[in-house]
């Protein structure tokens, strides 16, 4: 099969990709050891960082939302149940036998149906969950003034807890997917240059494109 | 479109750089201007007039130059000018050895029926050496002895009028008794005229000695805190700011400020700046609620927290401080005799007049949440032998807004109780009939209960008990603070045994870190399994 190179990810995107994964993996670390899951840098220090970062996120990721909404990203978003079972046959069968992957990533249909429901889920429930759990978490001090003394700080710890697993374990589902390109680099390499080899002949369906049935999709830059 | 593409990335790059330039020096900034934090800008100001001055020299004043025979003499000389002195002093626990309106009640107090784990009682002052503390003159409560607290010369007076008599009586035929009747004379008159406010050694002299010696009671205070260094206590220290106790136990008509009990020194966390008329007895007072500079957690932490918890590391750093009396020990003798033995710190361990005694030094203090109330058992209140009894325990929880927690020494004793009464019970111990002669408990305790006018029903046992001590002095410099890590720790933290609210670092929930630790672990074990898959089924293409 030919292989053509096709611009998928553009420079705000792979800008905000790499600058989040750092911010969560920095929140990661940090938290943890405000668990007192280990010791690295102290408490206190780790407190301040984990603060600091997190409210940083918190108003980056902002931007981002503005982005998606703005651009029209969010669509790449918008959950399906099309092919999904050819995704995940794929991903527990067809892989391991070197068949092609049954949606190929193009321009305008980045995220295959399960990349799409698990990034929404990502996006839209998990990191918005963490970050307003964080914030509550890192207000507590305020919560009589702005009226929230019915909050319970265990029960605010423990949704944060919970939320940091699951994003620790996407971190590393999510380490180990990005293997799987035709090549074992090929998704980080489209992450730094913005640039992903994909088979000449792919065809995307309507449904998958970004842009609305009858409209005409935008070009590639 | 490609132009609000690069809108977006500027923004974010832009506010992004805002965030690393700015973070820093905010987190820099809690590690290098301590030294300008609001509290201690505010704490400056307070205690900027460094020189007290006064209108009266007391060695010119006639009233002071004449003989004195006796210690009321004195006395009287004093009120001559201080008229109301005498009536002042008369209402403060000071010299009742009582909470002022519970005489007639409860009678809270040492010359009431309060007790403690120590000496246990002082059998409403019938117990003699223990009188060797009320400010009068020797054990009699005839005369308001005013240089205890106000004499800036150690003098015995007992003695020296003793001596003074005795010479006096031989003056007449004896010209060297004349000399040195007169020699005394003039150092109890320049005692006398050698007055002046309250200084550590004249509060000391007591409070330092509490319990029967050197830093046995508090902890907090011993007798290293006459002459401290800043290591010791930044305020007392003589290398600093040398603060003598009453300024901050600040004092009206004689009442000096501070715990009585049940009653707390304060009510009301008050600021100089809210009111500045307010007693000097809270760190607030001067430091302010926010003492840290802006944005410092620790100043999220004072509605929750004491400044002594974290600014108290441990307690008797220079002088050991007893932890332990069981009194169920006393009475051994060796080769038919009392003895006595010596720790490592030179402190006795056993003695038979008082059973076993622990000391301890640099002790880490017990943490409770602490209302400004001590909650106390007294000889007339009943008990549970079965348990540990409070004598007396910190009065507060976690729900109390006036709550914090705040740190103790716990003094641990085993001492008698009435096996049918279910009552702590309160031996004489000096005397011909105290125990300390005797070593004869049924007399001892029957005497004592006499002394208070409460039964003993003659079966006694011993019980273990507590007894605690706000720890407030002994105030470290800040780079010895108490760390985050001491109490936001897993395992092993100052605060481990208190409970009922959520602290991160120290708790968790079991079930959430069980179950998230087995999600993240069996992603890795999925991942590295679908790996090694790929691996051996050779489904991985050539890189």
């Amino acid at each position: 099969m030919k292989m053509v190179n096709i611009y998928l990810y553009t420079r705000y995107e792979r800008f905000w990709h790499w600058l989040q994964s750092a911010i969560i993996i920095l929140l990661l670390v940090t938290g943890f050891e405000v668990h007192s899951s280990f010791s690295l840098m102290g408490f206190r220090s780790a407190v301040n960082i984990h603060n600091y970062v997190g409210l940083g996120w918190l108003i980056l990721f902002a931007f981002f939302v503005f982005w998606v909404l703005t651009t029209g990203e969010w669509r790449q978003y918008v959950p399906t149940t099309r092919k999904m079972l050819l995704v995940v046959r794929y991903y527990s069968y067809g892989i391991f036998r070197g068949e092609p992957h049954p949606v190929p990533k193009r321009k305008e249909a980045k995220h295959n149906p399960l990349q799409r429901l698990v990034y929404l889920s990502l996006a839209a429930l998990l990191l918005p969950i963490q970050m307003a759990s964080g914030f509550l978490y890192w207000s507590y001090n305020s919560w009589q003034g702005w009226g929230l003394e019915w909050l319970s700080l265990p029960v605010v710890a423990l949704i944060h807890m919970a939320g940091a697993f699951a994003i620790l374990s996407f971190l590393v589902v999510h380490l180990y997917m990005i293997t799987t390109g035709h090549t074992v680099s090929a998704h980080t390499r489209a992450m730094i240059t913005g640039w992903e080899e994909v088979g000449e002949d792919t065809q995307i369906e309507d449904w998958e494109q970004k842009v609305r049935k009858g409209k005409e999709p935008q070009p590639a830059n | 479109m490609k132009s609000v593409k690069y809108v977006y990335y500027a923004l974010t790059l832009c506010c992004l750089l805002l965030l690393l330039a700015v973070g820093p020096s905010l987190a820099v900034a809690g590690e290098e201007d301590t030294e300008n934090a609001p509290g201690r800008v505010m704490a400056r100001q307070a205690t900027k007039e460094k020189q007290l001055w006064i209108t009266a020299d007391h060695s010119k004043h006639e009233a002071l130059k004449k003989t004195f025979a006796s210690g009321p003499e004195i006395t009287k000389a004093c009120l001559s000018c201080h008229s109301e002195a005498e009536e002042q002093f008369h209402k403060t626990i000071h010299w009742k050895w009582m909470v002022p309106g519970t005489e007639d009640s409860d009678q809270v107090g040492k010359a009431g029926y309060s007790l403690n784990n120590f000496c246990i009682s002082t059998n409403k002052t019938e117990d003699n050496s223990c009188l060797a503390c009320h400010p009068g003159w020797g054990t009699s409560t005839e005369a308001v002895n005013c240089m205890v607290c106000h004499g800036q010369k150690t003098i015995n007076w007992d003695e020296a009028f003793e001596d003074m008599q005795f010479f006096m009586s031989e003056a007449e035929d004896d010209e060297e008794s004349k000399e040195m009747a007169e020699d005394l004379q003039t150092q109890i008159q320049g005692a006398v005229q050698a007055v002046g406010r309250p200084t550590r050694k004249n509060c000391g002299s007591c409070h330092f000695y509490g319990g029967g010696g050197d830093g046995v009671k508090h902890g907090d205070l011993d007798s290293s805190l006459t002459k401290p260094n800043k290591t010791l206590d930044v305020h007392m220290g003589v290398d600093g700011q040398n603060f003598d106790c009453i300024r901050c136990h600040t004092t009206q008509l004689h009442n000096i400020a501070g715990r009585m009990y049940t009653a707390p020194a304060y009510t009301e966390r008050k600021s100089l700046i809210e009111d500045d008329l307010t007693a000097k007895i809270t760190c607030e007072s001067c430091h302010s609620a926010t003492p840290h500079e802006s944005g410092h957690k620790a100043n999220d932490h004072t509605d929750k927290v004491a400044c002594q918890t974290c600014h108290i590391p441990t307690l008797a750093r220079v002088n050991p401080t007893k932890m332990s009396w069981d009194w169920s020990q006393a009475g051994k003798k060796k080769d038919g005799k009392p003895y006595k033995t010596k720790d490592e710190f030179g402190k006795y361990d056993y003695m038979s007049i008082k059973g076993q005694m622990k000391w301890a030094k640099n002790v880490q203090p017990e943490y409770f949440w602490f209302n400004g109330s001590i909650a106390s058992r007294s000889t007339k209140d009943t008990i549970d032998p079965s348990q540990t009894v409070a004598v007396s325990e910190p009065a507060g929880n976690r729900q109390d807004p006036n709550a914090r927690i705040f740190p103790f020494k716990i003094h641990r004793g085993v001492q008698p109780y009435d096996k049918v009464h279910k009552t702590l019970l309160a031996p004489l111990l000096s005397g011909d009939d105290g125990y300390w002669k005797t070593l004869d408990w049924d007399r001892a305790l029957t005497k004592g209960q006499e002394s208070l006018g409460l039964p003993f029903s003659g079966e006694f046992d011993f019980v273990e008990t507590t007894y605690v001590f706000p720890s407030t002095h002994m105030v470290a410099p800040k780079d010895t603070v108490v760390s985050c890590k001491e109490c936001h720790a897993g395992e092993g933290g100052r605060l481990d045994k208190l409970t009922g609210f959520y602290m991160p670092g120290r708790d968790k929930w079991r079930l959430i870190d069980t179950l998230g630790w087995v999600l993240v672990l069996g992603s890795l074990l999925g991942v590295v399994l679908h790996g090694l898959g790929r691996v051996f089924t050779n489904g991985r293409k050539e890189d």
